[in-house]
This record gives structure tokens, C-alpha cells and sequence, in this order.
């Protein structure tokens, strides 16, 4: 366990590296729910080379690095009703809310934004109520 | 193109950060919000990590008006909090709980996360669909002051 949390940090440094390589380089917070959203609704088309050139880079530097790397698995569930479910709820939360876990939490709280703050407890603490609902009381995941 | 190479980096950056900090491991993310199971304090070292840089790339910024490649640096945040924002967060939250993902590591698993990543993706980009229409909603419900 320990070593994920060394694995943890350096990963998370390289986040927040990119973070501020997008924000010194190209004046954006980076985003990621802001950056997909724009491609689907259309509001950020006129930007959309760049975004889709930054979600290239997301997607390829995970299969560069995979063969250096420890097993990868995502565990993530086959319950599809439940995949469709969170999904809608992502993807409409995170529009509503203008930002998810790197907008709101890496870029918005690192500078100590009141928004980012406050939407980072809301999410922790709801997604922390929401397993705690639908494993230990209703068993669904 | 200096733009393009910088969100290319910068998306390169992230995504090889999702991949080595197992944030793509959905049980890691469940694991840090379950509380009462097998708790996992992984995704704190991550977004502790994540601050660091991007804090002194904030203090940096107060210096400069413009970015590297002549774009305007972001305003200052705003302060508002809405009813929009908590609202999406709680929901954002939720989903993020049932199934350990969120935006950024959906795109970063893409080659490796098989069908049900799929599934979560078709769903994430069905409901940045229809959000708009659900904020447009919301703020004709509660007129901004």
C-alpha cells in the first residue's frame, strides 16, 4: 500500500505539472469535463483543435508508458444500468457545476478559488454518501 | 501550432499523471470514498501532489498578464455560489462514487478500459447533451440576482 502512495504522488505532480503547463503555456485552466464538454455541446468548437489535440494526449501517454509499467486493470463494474447511470450523472453534473475533479479540485482549489472549494466538498462528500448508500446499505455496487 | 504542442504536453502530461497515480483504477477512487470499507488515502497524495505545481503555476501567473503563446491569462475566479454548483457537484459526485471515474481518467483508460468504459462514456457525453438544456432550466427557475 505505501508504494501507491509514493506512485500517488508522482503521478499527481505530473498532473498538476500539466495543469500548469496549460495554464502558463496557453492561458486555459485545464479541465477535463470543461474540455470534453465544449467538443460535445458545440460551446468551445471554435477552440476545438486544441481540445482534441490535449484528450490525444490524455489517451496516448497511458498506452506509452503501459508496457513499463505494473498491471494495468480498471476494475470497473459490469453492471451496465449502473455505468449508464453514472455516467448521466458525470456528465450532466460536471456541465451544471462548470467543473469536475481537475477544474474544480486541482486547478480551482490550488489557487484557493471559494467555488472550487465548495464544489470539491460537494462532490467528495456525495460521492462518499453515495458508496456508502449503494454498497454497505443497498449492495447495488 | 506552439498552441497545439502546448495542450498536447499538457494533455500528455495529465494522462501519464492519471495513469501512474492509478486514478484509472476505479476500486482506488471507490476505495478513498468509502469511508467505512477498505479505506484507500491514495487519491489524497494525488491531489496533494497535483497542487504543488500547479499552486506555483498560479503564483507565476499573478506576474504575467498573458500566456507563453499570447493568449490572456484566465480572470480572477468568481465567487458566486449557486445553486448550479452545488447541485452538479452532488450530482457529479454521486456518479463518480457508483462507478470510480471521472472525466479526466475516463479519456486516459480509453485504450484499455474495455466495453463498460464505453457505456460510461456514451452516457457522460449523452448528459453534457442534454445539460445545457438543464441550465438553461435552473437559471429560469432561480434568475441569477
Amino acid at each position: 500500500m505505501p508504494i501507491d502512495w509514493i506512485w500517488g504522488l508522482i503521478g499527481g505532480m505530473l498532473i498538476g505539472t500539466g495543469g500548469a503547463v496549460y495554464l502558463l503555456g496557453n492561458g486555459r485552466i485545464m479541465g477535463a469535463s470543461g474540455i470534453i464538454g465544449g467538443l460535445v455541446d458545440g460551446s468551445g468548437w471554435s477552440t476545438a483543435a486544441e481540445r482534441i489535440i490535449f484528450l490525444i494526449g490524455v489517451a496516448l501517454l497511458p498506452v506509452l508508458l503501459m508496457p513499463f509499467y505494473r498491471a494495468v486493470d480498471t476494475h470497473i463494474t459490469d453492471n451496465y444500468a449502473v455505468l449508464v447511470a453514472a455516467g448521466l450523472l458525470v456528465g450532466i453534473g460536471t456541465r451544471i457545476a462548470n467543473g469536475c475533479t481537475s477544474g474544480h479540485g486541482v486547478c480551482g482549489m490550488s489557487r484557493l478559488s471559494i467555488r472550487g472549494i465548495v464544489a470539491t466538498c460537494c462532490y467528495i462528500l456525495a460521492g462518499g454518501l453515495g458508496v456508502v448508500l449503494f454498497r454497505h446499505i443497498l449492495g447495488v455496487i | 501550432m506552439a498552441r497545439l504542442l502546448i495542450a498536447f504536453l499538457a494533455g500528455g502530461l495529465f494522462g501519464a499523471g492519471l495513469f501512474i497515480s492509478g486514478m484509472t483504477d476505479t476500486t482506488k477512487v471507490q476505495g478513498w470514498l468509502d469511508v467505512f470499507g477498505a479505506w484507500d488515502p491514495t487519491l489524497a497524495f494525488v491531489m496533494g501532489g497535483a497542487m504543488i505545481p500547479m499552486a506555483i503555476a498560479w503564483m507565476i501567473r499573478r506576474r504575467r498578464t498573458i500566456s507563453l503563446t499570447g493568449l490572456p491569462m484566465p480572470p480572477a475566479p468568481s465567487k458566486e455560489i449557486d445553486g448550479k454548483l452545488i447541485l452538479g457537484s452532488v450530482m457529479f459526485g454521486i456518479g463518480w462514487g457508483l462507478v470510480g471515474l471521472c472525466p479526466g481518467p475516463s479519456i486516459a483508460s480509453l485504450s484499455y478500459g474495455g466495453p463498460g468504459l464505453y457505456a460510461f462514456l456514451a452516457a457522460m457525453i449523452g448528459g453534457m447533451l442534454i445539460a445545457p438544456m438543464l441550465r438553461a432550466r435552473l437559471d429560469r427557475a432561480v434568475p441569477a440576482a
